[in-house]
């Protein structure tokens, strides 16, 4: 087969595949909603198990203002996305500002309750199944939150030397979307932690 | 050695293809009809895959030029579809009612009530009707056809999971700590039936052996009546019984009537009517036993009777007590 | 027709160089620094041929012990180490990373790419990997904790709790286990996103989903699964670890916490991970079958639909590794529902493979030799699986060597005979040299005897009331003959091992020249040198079919015009 003729249908495809970094963080997402998902499941099933106190009922509050900045955070990366997208750098610092503040407020109102549960009402990871159960699910969420905070943190330092415009925009979507899907987990943690489990 | 003796071994051979309770014949007779589907499907498909490659083999008379390519026939896949969906309703249908039957079967009212607890390595049988507490070798009567009298097992375990299998008497039922499962036992004949732990359990899962007596009603009446009766008090051997209640055995096992109530090892109080000791390690004759008491060590590697560490004169005179706790 | 003329190197391949070799230290830093998929999928498969190694020599010592019965070969504590490392190692440190070896190899030129999406996130999940295996392995010396314990994990591969509470396995050996899986697993995670992402974002031009080969779309299917099966494991691990480390409760039976939930989890685990260790299995037999007997596959779409459907039933048939634990009636046949269910997407896959060879003209060359052998056992495996899931008989088969024996069929012969039938198949992309035949069919025929030997007796002894995980048993129960036969059949897949492992070496020094396509295959994989050089193909390729190189090598009857 030293040669061969090659013929080629006349349909030329237009071909364009989507952006890589999102694909993987799209994917990343999936694994990540399943390792919350088993957490989420052991929180349930444990629920009410404890065989001593204290009791969901007894100590804990319902973070109202953390979820308001957490939830908000989400509003203001959405409007860095679109700052960035048509290349209004200024207004993208500014947002990309606001959310990192907003992310900071949600982990100072974790780690004031946290105090308080340890210090005050005596509940550590070992104290009892609600103990072990509650902070290992609002910590693992924690956790995503302070990765998150990095990320921006590091876009924010970026921005503020000038290094990010339009042609970025596409990667911090990327980072947004991460962002996004903290977020939404949050509404999930928080319904079932503080409206069902109390 | 002809193949019939290890495949279907009679006597000891704990096989689930010789099924001895009504729960086991029922997952015998639904076992072979399972098998005849399978095998008519591995005869179909597997002749078919035999004949595809004979038939197809190149061979060097072949012409030089590809085969015909073929790349699909929706009818064709459709029906290799279909029929396997047919096939797996029948085989479910056909399961679900043996799943009912057995699992949900009601609890007559002459049944007999045994509690098993699962040990590191050892069970725990305890018959609350009769206050009995036994160890290893569960005694359970015989349950005609005719006049059933079935034994309902509830079982938990003390630490690890384990699991209740006796192949010729029942599928096997998991005890697990904190939860408590059933199972019912019917055999039709009665008989000693071997089985064994089929949890892993920890270093001597191996050696956590089961025997199941199913005895004849007036065995059982007779066995029941011993096991009832407090521990002996034989003077002769006053200092044996002095060694158990001051170097510890005490702590763990216990001696009905005496001040011995240990639960954490078995209920030694009818040891002497047990065939075995150690779960099965070994058969319980007074050297093994001695030796058992002396260094468990030799019999079972990491079960949690430690060496007692007596003097010689000392074992003597406990395994001479044990002697006597028929 | 065409106005030009190409040979198919010419029309993807690369121009004709010169190599030059650097030092050792050159060329082991080279390896250490890769970031190539082909080098990164070469040191995967090097570093699972040895734990296969290390794995398989466990598994021999454990026959060995139980060739007669009350054998002090082994102590049961070591027994007990072996069968733990034996399981773990050759589901973590041997089948995943053989298999993502040859998706990392093989699926960037399979759709004509340079490399993989991210370069550098396959480096760190290969290194990840690699230090996962040695972590667990580092148990035997690190992990002696306290006197007189074990000095290994020792506790089953499914490590059920409570036994790995502290209380019951004291020391570091189960944390080693828990930790070294936890870091392999995130390794994992990060080599099933980027093959997600290679595959979705990297394809060449003209390759759509259902022009893309099948190897390549069952990597896409059990990269998906990888999400969200290897997740929950993590999960679960760092529960265990909580539960060690900080006192926690999850799976603390003193303190209200339940065996049961780790039993789930492991097998919300367990199970699917089974499909992720066989669908690649199948993705090499859909390369290897159509290529040796000479037609297309049968039937492409419903393989694709068969593959996506195991995918998702494979996720609700875990509780059938737990029929004995005492679920309801309504539970138990739920899962035998379930469970009988995938045998249906599997069923379409065989009967398609044998439509496919049907007409064609078969060739027995090594590779396909293990294909065969994977299509019989498998569809024993399957039968057999059939059996597991009618759950009363499963009471009975449950934890017992028909167990063994069964998911032995599985992960020997079907996984294991594919991934011999892969090795023999792309030995001579990678390294340009063809693997020795004689040898190749004394390798295969003394596995596939010493396979039948072992495996299909350890069905009896199920039968025969044997349980698993025992290291010894009694002279009196039957089994003794049995147990022998199966041993000796260890030993002869022990040798057959050997002659394949001096085979690997031996061609590769002193191999025939392969040539670029040396099976007279279809896909770009085998457009370019072999081996391939690092940037894969000169030019990108562009594609019009499932068979690239059939449309090259047979203009006149080029496969988009058939089609759908």
């Amino acid at each position: 087969m030293s040669s061969i003729p090659l013929r080629v249908p006349e349909d030329a495809l237009k071909w364009r595949l989507p952006y890589k970094s999102r694909v993987g963080m799209a994917a990343l997402i999936v694994g990540e909603s399943a390792l919350f998902t088993i957490f989420v499941v052991a929180y349930i099933f444990y629920l009410g198990r404890s065989l001593t106190g204290p009791k969901p009922s007894d100590v804990l509050e319902v973070p109202v203002l953390g979820t308001i900045c957490l939830l908000s955070s989400s509003l203001t990366i959405w409007r860095a996305e679109r700052a960035i997208e048509n290349d209004r750098r200024r207004s993208f610092t500014v947002w990309l500002a606001t959310t990192v503040v907003l992310a900071v407020c949600f982990l100072v109102g974790t780690a004031l309750e946290w105090h308080k549960l340890i210090y005050r009402d005596g509940l550590t990871i070992s104290t009892n199944l609600f103990g072990t159960t509650f902070y290992s699910l609002v910590g693992l969420h924690a956790t995503h939150v302070i990765v998150g905070l990095f990320l921006l943190s590091a876009v924010l330092l970026f921005s503020l030397f000038g290094w990010i415009d339009q042609r970025q925009s596409d990667r911090f979507s990327v980072v947004a979307l991460y962002w996004h899907f903290v977020d939404a987990v949050w509404v999930v943690v928080f319904t079932v932690v503080y409206l069902i489990g109390r | 050695m002809s193949l019939k003796a290890p495949l279907f071994a009679q006597g000891k051979t704990p096989s689930t293809l010789a099924p001895a309770s009504t729960a086991a014949h029922q997952i015998f007779d639904l076992s072979i009809f399972v098998v005849t589907i399978t095998g008519a499907i591995f005869l179909a498909v597997g002749g078919l895959l035999a004949t595809a490659l004979y038939k197809f083999r190149a061979r060097r008379s072949d012409p030089m030029i590809e085969p015909a390519q073929i790349y699909g026939s929706t009818q064709i896949e459709l029906a290799w579809t279909v029929v396997p969906i047919l096939i797996v309703v029948v085989l479910f249908l056909t399961t679900a009612r043996i799943i009912f039957a057995i699992q949900d079967a009601p609890k007559p009212p002459g049944a007999l009530d045994v509690t098993a607890i699962g040990h590191q390595f050892w069970w725990e049988f305890r018959y609350p009707k009769y206050g009995i507490v036994t160890a290893n070798e569960l005694h359970i009567p015989v349950s005609p056809e005719l006049a059933p009298k079935p034994t309902f097992l509830k079982l938990t375990s003390a630490d690890v999971n384990h699991s209740f299998w006796i192949p010729q008497l029942a599928g096997k039922t998991d005890l697990i700590a904190n939860h408590v499962n059933t199972m019912w036992l019917a055999p039709q004949k009665s008989g000693l039936f071997l089985g064994q732990c089929a949890q892993f359990c920890g270093s001597q899962h191996a050696m956590m052996l089961l025997r199941v007596y199913v005895d004849t009603p007036e065995q059982f009446d007779a066995w029941i009546k011993n096991q009832q009766r407090s521990g002996r008090q034989d003077a002769q051997v006053a200092a044996g019984r002095k060694v158990f209640e001051t170097q510890a055995c005490m702590n763990c096992h216990a001696v009905a009537g005496t001040a011995a109530a240990g639960r954490f090892g078995p209920d030694l109080t009818h040891l002497m009517s047990r065939a075995t000791l150690a779960s099965g390690a070994m058969d319980n004759t007074p050297e093994n036993l001695r030796q058992w008491i002396k260094a468990p060590d030799t019999f079972k590697q990491s079960a949690l009777m430690p060496a007692m560490q007596l003097n010689d004169e000392q074992l003597d005179q406990v395994t001479a007590y044990l002697l006597t706790l028929k | 027709m065409s106005d030009y003329s190409v040979s198919a190197h010419e029309a993807f391949g690369p121009p004709v160089s010169v190599k030059k070799r650097g030092t050792f230290l050159e060329s082991l830093h080279a390896w250490v620094v890769t970031v190539d998929h082909k080098r990164l999928g070469i040191l995967y498969i090097l570093y699972s041929t040895f734990f296969l190694l290390v794995a398989g020599a466990e598994a021999l010592l454990m026959r060995l012990q139980l060739a007669y019965p009350h054998n002090q070969l082994l102590s049961p504590q070591v027994y007990n180490r072996f069968f733990t490392m034996h399981g773990t190692t050759m589901v973590f440190l041997v089948g995943m990373p053989f298999l993502f070896g040859f998706g990392n190899y093989i699926v960037p030129l399979q759709i004509g790419a340079r490399d993989m999406a991210f370069p550098r996130l396959n480096a760190f999940s290969f290194w990840l990997t690699a230090f996962g295996g040695l972590l667990l392995y580092y148990s035997f010396l690190g992990g002696g904790g306290l006197y007189g314990v074990g000095n290994a994990p020792d506790v089953g591969w499914f490590a059920y709790a409570p036994l790995t509470a502290r209380s019951f396995s004291p020391g570091h050996a189960t944390d080693y286990w828990a930790l070294a899986l936890i870091v392999s697993g995130f390794g994992t995670l990060g080599t099933a996103v980027n093959i997600i992402a290679t595959i979705v974002s990297m394809r060449c031009k003209g390759m759509t989903l259902m022009r893309m080969p099948l190897f390549t779309w069952l990597f896409l299917v059990v990269s998906m699964l990888t999400l969200v099966t290897i997740t929950p494991l993590t999960a679960a691990q760092f529960m265990l670890l909580i539960d060690r480390y900080l006192g926690g409760h999850f799976f603390d039976t003193q303190a209200g916490g339940s065996s049961l939930v780790w039993i789930h989890f492991f097998w919300i685990f367990g199970h699917p991970e089974v499909y992720v260790l066989v669908m690649p299995a199948f993705a090499i037999a859909n390369e290897v079958i159509p290529v040796f007997c000479r037609k297309a596959i049968f039937g492409y779409p419903a393989m694709v639909a068969a593959s996506v459907g195991i995918m998702f039933v494979s996720l609700g048939v875990w509780a059938h590794h737990m029929f004995t634990v005492g679920m309801t009636s309504v539970s138990n046949a739920f899962f035998t529902l379930s469970t009988m269910l995938v045998g249906v997407p599997t069923g379409i896959k065989i009967f398609n493979w044998i439509a496919t060879l049907w007409g064609g003209r078969i060739r027995f060359t090594t590779p396909m030799l293990f294909c065969i052998g994977f299509l019989f056992q498998f569809l024993i495996a399957g039968l057999t699986g059939i059996m597991l899931s009618v759950s009363p008989w499963d009471w009975q088969l449950h934890n017992s060597y028909f167990v063994i024996a069964h998911f032995h069929y599985v992960l020997v012969g079907a996984v294991v005979f594919c991934i011999f039938a892969a090795l023999y198949f792309w030995y001579p992309k990678a390294t340009g040299k063809l693997m020795d035949e004689t040898l190749g069919k004394w390798h295969f025929w003394l596995f596939t005897i010493g396979f039948h030997i072992t495996f299909d007796t350890m069905h009896f002894l199920g039968l025969l009331g044997m349980p698993r995980s025992i290291y010894t048993y009694q002279p009196d129960r039957g089994w003794n003959f049995l147990n022998l036969i199966v041993s000796i059949g260890g030993v002869i897949q022990g040798i057959a091992v050997l002659i394949f492992a001096f085979n690997f070496v031996r061609s590769y020094f002193r191999g025939k020249i392969a040539g670029d396509d040396p099976w007279d295959a279809w896909t770009l994989e085998w457009t370019t040198s072999s081996p391939p050089p690092a940037y894969n193909f000169e030019q990108t390729p562009e594609v019009h079919s499932r068979r690239p190189l059939w449309d090259l090598k047979h203009p006149d009857d080029p496969d988009w015009e058939y089609e759908a």
